[in-house]
């Protein structure tokens, strides 16, 4: 085998149980930072030991087994410096020297560590480490950026890209929220029932900012692990009406994403959508059976399910998506909810309507305002081309800025033709 | 694992609040210690007289100074500390919250790091 092919087999295993692999090396250290080591230490030895040895049959077992044994080095490590009298185990084991051995590599065949771990065991050890990600111990800010890390393997310097930080602040955002995770003994453990309201809608929020910035990542997104994810956790939580929802609308997100440049919602042909996510993401909906009035992921997801709704309509709903963004801007207010209320208000009463519903109070840098606002001015017959370049210097999507950049030429020329004296 | 519960609050609320309200303190926070003590988890407690009474003091060049009053003059005071052996964080923060102190000042979780027995610093575990 080639050192590429064991290169993309490496990669392949990365990609597909990063999570799931530190969620389980996590776990017995509570040191995140530790299994991160570990689990990096794993992946050089096998692209060294997979080109001539083949990639075992259990790519994610041999990974695992092999960042254990790295995890105990550096505990003997560790106990060797700090006991005060050396035990014989200890004085005769050489940490370095079995990290180096390929013999302390390379895991016996026949030992599958992963068959420890039933699939639900390994999910609650995922759920455990959102929870200590999103911790209330934990800043606010760093937590959906934690999660990116420890729980989907994104690089730091990706995560400082998508919160526009610089990578060395972002770095050292991560390092300190893990020590801080490690030295003040956060728990890695499912909250239990009382607590679990407090705990609970932090978790969603960090996992509903992951799988937000997943979609932006293009082609090679873990998007489809976001939502894996949201959709873990609501089957672990089993009744929670909100994890539901967070299930249900990333879902939907992911039935009509693509990697063939930003085209609006409304302009998709809903046959290129895929029909098995959009069924999934109605199911999930449903699942969320609320005792009290649906909370904000549950509204999200239903706004999501009225957009999905016209690949059998043929048209989209704006009267039923109204009622339900006015709902949601009751339960969890926010300029990006105002704003997407105010374009349906402009689809429902023209396009005058929807200009005077949009916010006007901190708008200015917030570029989904500019968006909107282009887009009335466009249909209202103004100049939108200004409005449509703010919004392309807004975001730091390429698809999207493309996309706005066409659109402000297209205004600029319909201006050109209204303006007295042409044609 | 050793936590220590540093109760900051304003110092006047002791000069001003009505005697029958600080009777209900001081009963509020017996309780809190026997049910802290009944649980297994108090190592210590104190509660600290005003700063009115502080006095702080520094080595410099081989110099005592000594300065009447805190460390830090700021509105609100180290009141006091309960030091607690617990599993994890989440456990010293269920302890913290049922602190009287909770109600009206600010409680501060520090994990600890060493401590002595019988005069030997132990590692935090």
């Amino acid at each position: 085998m080639s050192s590429a092919e064991a290169r993309a087999a490496a990669e392949h295993a990365a990609r597909a149980s990063y999570g799931r692999l530190i969620a389980v090396l996590a776990a017995s250290s509570e040191d995140i930072a530790l299994a991160e080591d570990a689990l990096s230490g794993s992946f050089e030895a096998a692209l060294r030991h997979w080109p001539s040895q083949g990639v075992p049959e259990n790519p994610e077992g041999w990974l695992l087994t092999v960042a254990r044994n790295r995890q105990r080095d550096v505990w003997k490590a560790a106990a060797t410096r700090t006991a005060a009298q050396l035990d014989e185990t200890a004085a005769a084991h050489d940490p370095l020297d079995s990290r180096e051995s390929p013999g302390a590599d390379t895991p016996p065949g026949s030992y599958d560590p992963l068959a420890d771990h039933d699939p639900l065991a390994i999910g609650e050890r995922r759920l455990e480490l959102l929870f200590v990600c999103a911790h209330p111990a934990i800043d606010p800010a760093v937590r959906t950026p934690l999660m990116l890390q420890a729980v989907l393997g994104f690089e730091a310097a990706e995560i400082a890209r998508a919160f526009a930080v610089a990578p060395g602040t972002m770095a050292q955002r991560l390092v300190r929220a893990k020590r801080r995770i490690k030295d003040a003994r956060i728990p890695f453990a499912i909250p239990d029932r009382r607590a679990m309201p407090e705990r609970l809608f932090p978790v969603l929020e960090a996992v509903y900012g992951c799988a937000a910035i997943s979609l932006r990542q293009g082609p090679d997104s873990l998007a489809g692990e976001a939502q894996y994810l949201a959709v873990t956790l609501a089957g672990l939580l089993e009744n929670d009406s909100e994890a539901w929802g967070l299930a249900s609308l990333t879902t939907f997100a992911l039935a009509w994403s693509r990697t063939d440049g930003f085209v609006p919602l409304e302009e998709q042909d809903p046959d290129e959508w895929s029909p098995r996510l959009i069924a999934d993401g109605e199911a999930y909906l449903r699942k969320a059976q609320p005792s009290g009035p649906p909370g904000r992921f549950q509204l999200e997801a239903a706004i999501q399910a009225v957009h999905a709704d016209r690949r059998r309509t043929g048209e989209t709903d704006w009267a039923a998506l109204n009622t339900l963004y006015t709902a949601l801007l009751v339960v969890g207010p926010s300029l990006g909810a105002a704003v997407a209320a105010a374009v349906v208000a402009g689809r429902l009463h023209g396009p005058e309507t929807g200009l005077a519903a949009l916010p006007s109070d901190g708008v200015e840098a917030f570029q989904p305002y500019w968006a909107a606002r282009a887009d009335q001015m466009m249909r209202a017959g103004l100049d939108a081309s200004a409005c449509y370049l703010r919004a392309a210097e807004l975001t730091d999507d390429v698809a999207v800025a493309q996309f706005l950049r066409g659109r402000a030429v297209v205004a600029t020329s319909a201006e050109e033709s209204r303006a007295p004296g042409s044609a | 694992m050793r936590y220590t519960l540093l109760m900051h609050y304003s110092e006047e609320a002791g000069q001003v609040l009505p005697p029958e309200v600080l009777e209900e303190g001081r009963r509020a926070m017996r309780s809190y210690a026997a049910t802290l003590q009944a649980a297994g988890v108090l190592i210590s407690a104190e509660v600290l007289q005003s700063t009115a009474s502080s006095t702080t003091i520094r080595v410099r060049d081989g110099a005592l100074q000594v300065q009447d009053g805190p460390f830090a003059d700021t509105k609100e005071q180290l009141a006091g500390t309960f030091v607690i052996d617990v599993a994890d964080l989440d456990a010293a923060i269920a302890w913290a919250r049922q602190s009287p102190q909770a109600q009206w000042g600010a409680i501060e979780i520090r994990p600890g790091a060493t401590h002595t027995v019988a005069g030997v610093w132990q590692p935090n575990t």
